[in-house]
């Protein structure tokens, strides 16, 4: 096998931060390079650079042998390079076919004139090629979530028709955002190109590094400080390396707090729950004390679920009752008063006030809790609970008054978290989907931060992304299917179930 | 991976299919509503006056909407994009001037003929090109910089302006406003072959397809390394352009060069662009909307004229359809925690 991407001693500080590392690393063509690192350990500037996003500010890469500069993401698109973004880059407001042909040259769209006829055929054979059942016609804001995704997908794969030679294809944390059935499709699409192309996978999820990679590059603090065959090493030992510590095990769970459930009135009642959006007349309970993990594939009404309890979707039907009062939560400003806190699976959107710094994004919600009699707002307080909390949480930042953009995603999260952990009134959290693009150390002290504040007794619903994330971290499970509840576990009362169970249930 | 095959095999519901065609560059349902409110109202009148549907009414609506389509259509560009050009009125002045001295007047010896059409329409192109200039390289606000160009204009026409008005005398000129077919005059089949192209602009050329694209998301245009300031700056010089265009049929049609030509066009332009459904956020809405737009404004305001109602209760009503209008073509964007800018 040849070397297909050469990257010598390729290097990038931005100002006076070593963002990299001088580091060299070799693709071949039919490998799977497995590229693993915690958040601001250099795995995504290296990314950045291969595909022509970032400039290098040292070294060289080889393409074939060849040198290249690659000035632009353009550029890199021209010679095969082609990177799937783990925030999408799609443009909403245009069609699939567009969007898939938005970055390379097409017959359909030659001399600037649109053939959309042609531009839709062509699109269709991108998104047969990667088995895809979606219109080149729909408009991208229109499709949800794990859709916008194949269409990301198909977007980089079309390069495949670019070049003559086997074409270099970047996944930065892929599966991060998708259910486990698509991310058997996702994998089967990797097992397809692995033959004719080679492909650096991102993912802190080392299972599927494992899996799916032939070899794995571990990064530490922008230096590549380990490189394995995945035959050589498991699961323990890759985490060392990239973590720097052992494994965090939470053994076998023991109750906060005996059996809530019996003993205090829940802190959470729903009943005949039902929205607009995919929830069907659910009824679940949480009590304080407790984590409840919800499960669930893509639109099965887990997501939804949390969003109705927080007001924030359409058409609501059924009751909600917080500490055994029935309350109407009709809109997330009345949620957040009733001391409910939500975090949201999109934090880029939903979370966070981008260009601002931590401490602003901190006190957004409930830096009033700090104030004079709910009306006036008292700085130095509110600013010392914010940056206590960004203590807690370790969020790693030079300042606490950077702007909330310079952090990695795994402490923007804990900025998003600590923003409702610092209420005073807070009861009620939802979790939706909070370990997206973290990495496993960011993870754990974000789990260790909510069970601390559930051992004081507060309740969380937690929509998780893995079955063994919600086996680690809750007390009770509930699995939905098509907007119901299609199983329930308590883990407390020795009532484990398999992962086969827990898939059984989802499917 | 055994287990989770199971979950692969749950079929990913496609995408919705009643999008199918066309997908572009709106949907049916925002453009549906403002159709049904110009029918509604339509009928409404004729049924108040019994005169609305005549020919000749309909003839003197198609006269008085002409350059307003015009106007919007190029404005639509630029809202578009997420920007916004307030200078239409200045380029308009500059422009009616322009046409006025260099084609044959009263005042002076020119006699540019065709070319002092050119001239006023260069002089829209490069109000234009300033604006976009200032807009994408500069960085600079449009609306402090096309604020800055309507003031430029205005002046600009008014340092111009000879010591009498000038009168146009140019055949040619005028003949855009005088010659009439099938009982409706040039200006008229302008507007449309004006809407026609633009809209095909926008829908089948590329720079259209980018100026969509720029107000849908212009950081994944830019980080995809496609040229974002040039169709910027092309959609400023297609307003400009379009702007000097209704300045010069409005002389036209006046027979002198006016610095108060374009007075109070502005505001009913942007008017007719937010209720065909281009959002003023950009990269929603289109040229054919924005005319539509601009007919339920002239269709408002015979219509009432037809039913008696005086100027201030004119202005009372057409303020409350605007704001109904956008109201309710704009419902299904409210959904809850969807951000509205």
């Amino acid at each position: 096998m040849t070397n297909l991407l050469e990257v010598r001693s390729v290097g990038k500080t931005f100002g006076r931060v070593v963002a990299l590392e001088p580091i060299d690393l070799s693709l071949r063509q039919g490998e799977v390079l497995g590229l693993v690192g915690q958040n601001g350990s250099g795995k995504s500037t290296l990314l950045k650079i291969m595909a022509g996003l970032v400039q290098p500010g040292q070294g060289e890469m080889l393409l074939r042998d060849k040198l290249v500069r690659l000035n632009s993401p353009a550029e890199a698109t021209m010679h095969g390079i082609g990177m799937v973004h783990q925030e999408q880059s799609l443009v909403p407001n245009l069609t699939v076919a567009e969007n898939i042909f938005l970055d390379k040259p097409n017959a359909a769209k030659r001399h600037g004139l649109y053939r959309w006829r042609r531009l839709f055929e062509a699109a269709e054979r991108q998104l047969k090629k990667i088995e895809v059942d979606i219109d080149p016609r729909a408009i991208v804001e229109d499709l949800r979530f794990a859709e916008r995704q194949q269409v990301e997908l198909a977007k980089v794969l079309a390069i495949e028709d670019l070049v003559d030679h086997p074409p270099i294809i970047l996944f930065d944390e892929p599966t991060s955002v998708l259910t486990q059935g698509e991310i058997v499709q996702l994998f089967r699409q990797i097992d397809r190109l692995r033959q004719t192309a080679a492909i650096v996978f991102v993912s802190h999820r080392l299972d599927e590094i494992l899996s799916i990679c032939d070899r794995a590059v571990v990064m530490t603090d922008g230096r590549k400080v380990a490189e394995h065959p995945t035959a050589d090493i498991d699961r323990d030992s890759l985490y060392r390396l990239m973590v720097g510590r052992q494994r965090a095990t939470h053994g076998p769970r023991v109750s906060v707090s005996g059996s809530p459930a019996s003993t205090e009135k829940p802190r959470l009642e729903v009943e005949n729950l039902s929205s607009a959006n995919h929830v069907r007349g659910v009824g679940l309970s949480v009590a304080p004390g407790e984590i409840l993990g919800m499960l669930g594939v893509q639109s099965s009404g887990a997501e939804e679920l949390c969003r109705a309890i927080f007001g924030a979707e359409d058409e609501m039907t059924g009751v909600i009752r917080l500490n055994g009062r029935e309350t109407d939560v009709a809109s997330p400003a009345s949620a957040v008063r009733q001391g409910i806190g939500y975090l949201p699976a999109n934090r880029h959107l939903e979370g966070l006030l981008k260009g601002r710094t931590l401490v602003e994004n901190m006190v957004l919600t409930s830096g009033l809790d700090y104030g004079h009699g709910g009306i006036v707002i008292n700085r130095a307080a509110e600013r010392k609970a914010a940056t206590t909390w960004i203590e807690r949480l370790k969020v790693k930042t030079r300042s606490s008054d950077a702007r909330i953009d310079e952090l990695s995603g795994g402490n923007q999260q804990k900025v998003v978290l600590g923003k409702w952990l610092m209420s005073r009134r807070l009861q009620l959290l939802l979790l939706d989907h909070p370990t997206r693009g973290l990495d496993p150390g960011a993870r754990d002290d974000l789990f260790d931060a909510v069970r601390d504040e559930v051992a004081k007794g507060l309740a969380v619903i937690f929509v998780a992304d893995t079955i063994g994330e919600v086996l680690d971290f809750s007390d009770r499970i509930v699995v939905m299917r098509d907007g119901a509840i299609s199983a329930q576990y308590d883990l407390n009362r020795g009532d484990a179930p398999s992962e086969e169970d827990l898939v059984r249930a989802m499917v | 991976m055994k287990l989770v095959a199971k979950a692969g095999e749950v079929p990913g519901q496609p995408a919705s299919r009643s999008l199918r065609f066309p997908a572009r560059p709106g949907r049916w349902l925002q453009s549906i509503g403002p159709v049904a409110v110009l029918v509604v109202l339509a009928l409404a009148f004729q049924l108040a006056s019994h005169n609305f549907l005549s020919p000749g009414n309909l003839a003197a609506i198609a006269e008085a909407v002409a350059v307003p389509v015009i106007l919007a259509t190029g404005l639509s560009f630029v809202i578009l994009l997420g920007a916004i050009d307030l200078s239409l009125e200045g380029v308009m002045a500059t422009s009616s001037m322009t046409v006025a001295l260099l084609a044959a007047n009263n005042v002076n010896g020119h006699h540019w003929g065709i070319w002092a059409i050119v001239a006023a329409l260069g002089v829209g192109v490069v109000f234009g090109a300033f604006n976009g200039v200032l807009n994408t390289y500069f960085r600079m606000p449009s609306l402090i910089v096309t604020l800055g160009s309507w003031f430029i204009g205005l002046g600009i026409a008014s340092v111009l302006f000879p010591s009498q008005v000038p009168g146009i005398r140019d055949p040619i000129v005028l003949g855009l406003a005088s010659t009439q077919f099938a009982g409706l005059s040039l200006i008229v089949f302008i507007a449309v072959a004006v809407l026609a192209i633009f809209h095909l602009v926008l829908n089948y050329t590329h720079l259209g397809r980018m100026i969509y694209a720029v107000g849908g998301g212009e950081a994944t245009l830019v980080a995809t390394g496609l040229r974002v300031p040039l169709f910027k700056l092309a959609a400023f010089m297609i307003s400009g352009f379009l702007a000097a265009l209704a300045g010069l049929l409005l002389s036209a049609q006046l027979g002198d060069g006016n610095a108060d030509i374009g007075n109070g066009l502005l505001f009913p332009a942007v008017s007719a662009c937010v209720l065909g459904g281009t959002l003023l956020s950009g990269g929603r809405g289109g040229a054919i909307q924005s005319a539509i737009g601009a007919v339920i404004l002239e269709v408002l305001n015979n219509g009432l004229i037809q039913i008696g109602a005086g100027p201030y209760v004119r202005n009372i009503i057409s303020g409350a359809v605007i704001v109904t209008v956008v109201a309710i073509s704009g419902l299904h964007l409210r959904r809850k925690l969807r951000i509205v800018k």
